[in-house]
C-alpha cells in the first residue's frame, strides 16, 4: 500500500461530507459510477412493481374492465358506489375491525404477559420462547389447513371433544355464527408469539438497575411492573399495536384455507373480499376500487398513528 | 433473582400460577401441531375415533406415498427456485442501494430513501390486480420471475433500511483510506462492505426467504400451471382433491411444514434478530 490507512486526527474530528470535497476528490467519478449502477435497479423494481401498480389501481378503478385489451369503458366513481353498496363489503370491514379488536384486546395482553414471564432466565424459558414463536414461522396456508382439521366436524379435535360429551359435533367453519370466531382464534394462535418476541427484545434492553432500585425503595413486584417496566415498554407497545393493526387490515392467506371468506361472506376480510370479487373473476375495475379503499384506510391509519403516537421515534 | 438460596424455596403461589399459565399456552400451541403430525400416521377410520392420541397402528404408508410421489418434490423444487431467486435478487439489489444511501452523499439522497421506505406502508393487495396486468404485458405470467420480481420489489423497503443501518456502522475512515489508495467504490463494496456484512445479509436473506417460501397471494395470481406451483398453492390443490381424506392431507401438511421448521431451528437467531431489529429500526 502506498499509504497507511488514513487516520489523521483532523479526519476523525470532522468528517467532511463527500459532497463538499467532490471537486477536489479523485473519487467523484467513482461516486458517479455507483450512483448510476447501484441505485437504479432498486428504484426501478420498486417503481415498476409497487408504486406504479398502486397508481394504476386508482386509474383502473374508474373503468368497467375485465383486464383484456385496453380499458375503455369509463364509469367514474361507480365502482366505488358498487363496492359500498355491497353488504359483503361492510361485513368484511366489520371483520377486519373484529380482527383488530381481538389483536389488541386478547393477543397483545397475552403476548405482554408471556414476555414478562419469559424474559427472566429460568430452565426452559428459551425453549418456551421458541415454541411460542413457532406458529409465526409457519405459513398462513399451512396454519389454516391445520386448523380446518382441528375444526372439522367429522374428524377434527373439536368434534371429538364434543362427542366425548355425547353431543352432536358442530361444523364451526360452515356456520355463519361461528366461522369468524373460529378464524379469530387461529389469528391469536398464529401471531401472539411474534409480539411476545418484540416485547422480550425490548425487556432485555431495559436497565435492570432501575427495577432493583425500585425494589430496594420498597416497591412490590407488581408496582415495579406497573410503574417502571410497562412505561419503559411503551415505545414497543405502540409499535406492536401498529403492526397488529396494519397486519389485521391485510389479513388474507389465513382465511383462504379456513373458510375462503364464507359461509355467505361471513368471514371475509377486505383482501379476501377483493380476491373473491375482483381477482378470481377478473373484475379489474371493481377489484381495484376495493384495493384503493384498503390503501386509503391503511395509509391514513399509518400516518395518523405515526403522527399521534410515535412522534418521538 | 437470587441464586444463592441454600434453604429450600418456600411455596410461592405466583410461581405455581406462572407454571400453570405457561403450560396452558404451551398446550394451546402444541396440540394442533402434534395432532397434525400424528394424524398423518393414522388411517382415516382411526382419525375419526382417535384424533388426539397416539396411533394404534402406525400408517407409515401415508407419508411414504407422498414422499415417493413426484408431486411433493416438484412443489418443494418450485418453492426453492422462487425463494432462491427472490433472496438472491433482493440481497443484490438492496445491498447496492443500501450501500449508496449509507456511503455516497448526493443531492436527493434522503428523498429517494423516504420514497423507498414508503413501501413499508403500502398494502400489497392494492397493487395485485395492476401487477397481474403488468406482469402479463411483460410476458412473465406463468414464470418463476413473474412471482420473484414483485416479491423482490415488495421486500426492498425493509431490506434496504436494515442493510443501510448496518453499512453505516462500517467506519467511514475505512472507505476514505481505500479511496485514497485508488480503490473504487464498487471494489470497496465488493471486497470490504459485503464480507463485513455477513451477519446482516444472513438475517435479511433468511427473512426474505421465509416470506417468499410462505407466500400465497402473488403466486396465486401470477401462476396458472400446476407444474409451477410453489407448495402453498400446491397444498391447497391437494386439499381440494382429497377433500375429506384428512389422514393424507395431514401427512402432506406435515411434510411441507417440516422444511420450514428445520430452517427455523437452523436460523432462528437470524429470524428473531431480523424481526426485532426491523421492528425497532423500521
Amino acid at each position: 500500500m502506498a499509504r497507511p490507512i488514513v487516520s489523521s486526527a483532523a479526519m476523525h474530528v470532522a468528517r467532511p461530507p463527500l459532497a463538499a470535497q467532490a471537486s477536489r476528490s479523485p473519487s467523484w467519478d467513482g461516486r458517479f459510477t455507483v450512483l448510476i449502477l447501484f441505485l437504479p435497479p432498486a428504484l426501478l423494481l420498486f417503481t415498476l412493481f409497487v408504486v406504479l401498480p398502486i397508481g394504476e389501481a386508482a386509474w383502473y378503478s374508474g373503468f368497467n374492465w375485465n383486464g383484456f385489451g385496453k380499458p375503455t369503458n369509463w364509469i367514474g366513481f361507480d365502482n366505488y358506489r358498487f363496492v359500498l353498496e355491497t353488504r359483503a363489503f361492510w361485513l368484511a370491514l366489520r371483520n377486519n375491525g373484529l380482527i383488530i379488536a381481538v389483536s389488541l384486546c386478547v393477543q397483545l395482553p397475552l403476548a405482554l404477559t408471556l414476555a414478562l414471564m419469559l424474559a427472566e432466565r429460568f430452565r426452559g424459558a428459551v425453549a418456551l420462547r421458541m415454541l411460542f414463536f413457532m406458529p409465526y414461522i409457519l405459513a398462513e396456508i399451512a396454519t389454516g389447513l391445520i386448523f380446518s382439521f382441528v375444526y372439522d366436524g367429522d374428524y377434527g379435535l373439536v368434534a371429538s371433544i364434543w362427542r366425548s360429551f355425547g353431543a352432536e359435533p358442530p361444523h364451526l367453519l360452515a356456520s355463519t355464527d361461528t366461522a369468524m370466531l373460529a378464524v379469530l382464534i387461529v389469528i391469536v394462535w398464529k401471531y401472539f408469539g411474534f409480539h411476545m418476541m418484540l416485547f422480550i427484545a425490548a425487556l432485555q434492553s431495559i436497565d435492570k438497575s432501575l427495577i432493583e432500585a425500585a425494589r430496594i425503595d420498597g416497591a412490590t413486584r407488581l408496582q415495579g411492573l406497573r410503574h417502571i417496566v410497562v412505561p419503559l415498554l411503551y415505545p414497543t407497545i405502540r409499535l406492536s399495536v401498529f403492526f397488529a393493526i396494519v397486519g389485521s387490515l391485510q389479513l388474507f392467506d389465513l382465511v383462504m384455507p379456513l373458510t375462503r371468506g364464507g359461509p355467505a361472506d361471513s368471514s371475509n376480510t377486505m383482501v379476501s373480499f377483493l380476491y373473491n370479487n375482483g381477482i378470481s373473476r377478473m373484475r379489474v375495475g371493481y377489484g381495484s376500487a376495493i384495493g384503493v379503499i384498503l390503501f386509503v384506510i391503511c395509509v391514513t391509519f399509518a400516518f395518523t398513528y405515526k403522527r399521534w403516537f410515535m412522534r418521538d421515534e | 433473582m437470587s441464586n444463592a438460596e441454600t434453604t429450600p424455596r418456600p411455596f410461592d403461589p405466583a410461581v405455581l400460577f406462572k407454571a400453570v399459565f405457561l403450560a396452558i399456552v404451551a398446550i394451546f400451541v402444541l396440540v394442533p401441531l402434534f395432532a397434525t403430525l400424528l394424524g398423518g400416521f393414522k388411517s382415516l377410520g382411526e382419525l375419526r375415533v382417535n384424533p388426539f392420541g397416539l396411533p394404534h397402528h402406525w400408517e407409515w404408508q401415508n407419508y411414504a406415498d407422498i414422499l415417493f410421489s413426484g408431486r411433493y418434490w416438484q412443489l418443494l423444487r418450485n418453492s426453492l427456485i422462487i425463494s432462491t431467486l427472490t433472496v438472491t435478487l433482493t440481497l443484490l439489489v438492496a445491498s447496492m442501494a443500501a450501500f449508496t444511501f449509507a456511503h455516497v452523499r448526493f443531492y436527493g439522497s434522503s428523498m429517494l430513501l423516504s420514497y423507498l421506505t414508503l413501501g413499508l406502508l403500502f398494502p400489497a393487495a392494492t397493487a395485485v390486480l395492476p401487477l397481474f396486468i403488468r406482469v402479463r404485458d411483460l410476458g412473465l405470467l406463468d414464470t418463476y420471475f413473474g412471482v420473484a420480481l414483485p416479491q423482490v420489489a415488495f421486500s426492498l423497503a425493509m431490506s434496504v433500511l436494515l442493510l443501510r443501518c448496518f453499512f453505516k456502522d462500517i467506519p467511514y475512515e475505512l472507505l476514505e483510506a481505500a479511496l485514497v489508495d485508488g480503490c473504487s467504490y464498487v471494489k470497496f463494496f465488493r471486497y470490504v462492505t459485503l464480507p463485513l456484512s455477513r451477519p446482516i445479509l444472513a438475517t435479511v436473506g433468511t427473512i426474505t426467504f421465509v416470506n417468499s417460501w410462505n407466500a400465497y397471494l402473488l403466486p396465486l395470481v401470477m401462476l396458472n400451471t400446476d407444474a409451477l406451483y410453489p407448495w402453498p398453492l400446491g397444498i391447497m390443490v391437494y386439499q381440494g382433491e382429497y377433500s375429506s381424506e384428512w389422514h393424507l392431507i395431514l401427512a402432506f401438511i406435515t411434510l411441507t411444514i417440516l422444511p420450514t421448521i428445520i430452517l427455523f431451528l437452523l436460523a432462528q437467531k437470524h429470524i428473531v434478530a431480523g424481526l426485532t431489529s426491523g421492528a425497532v429500526k423500521g
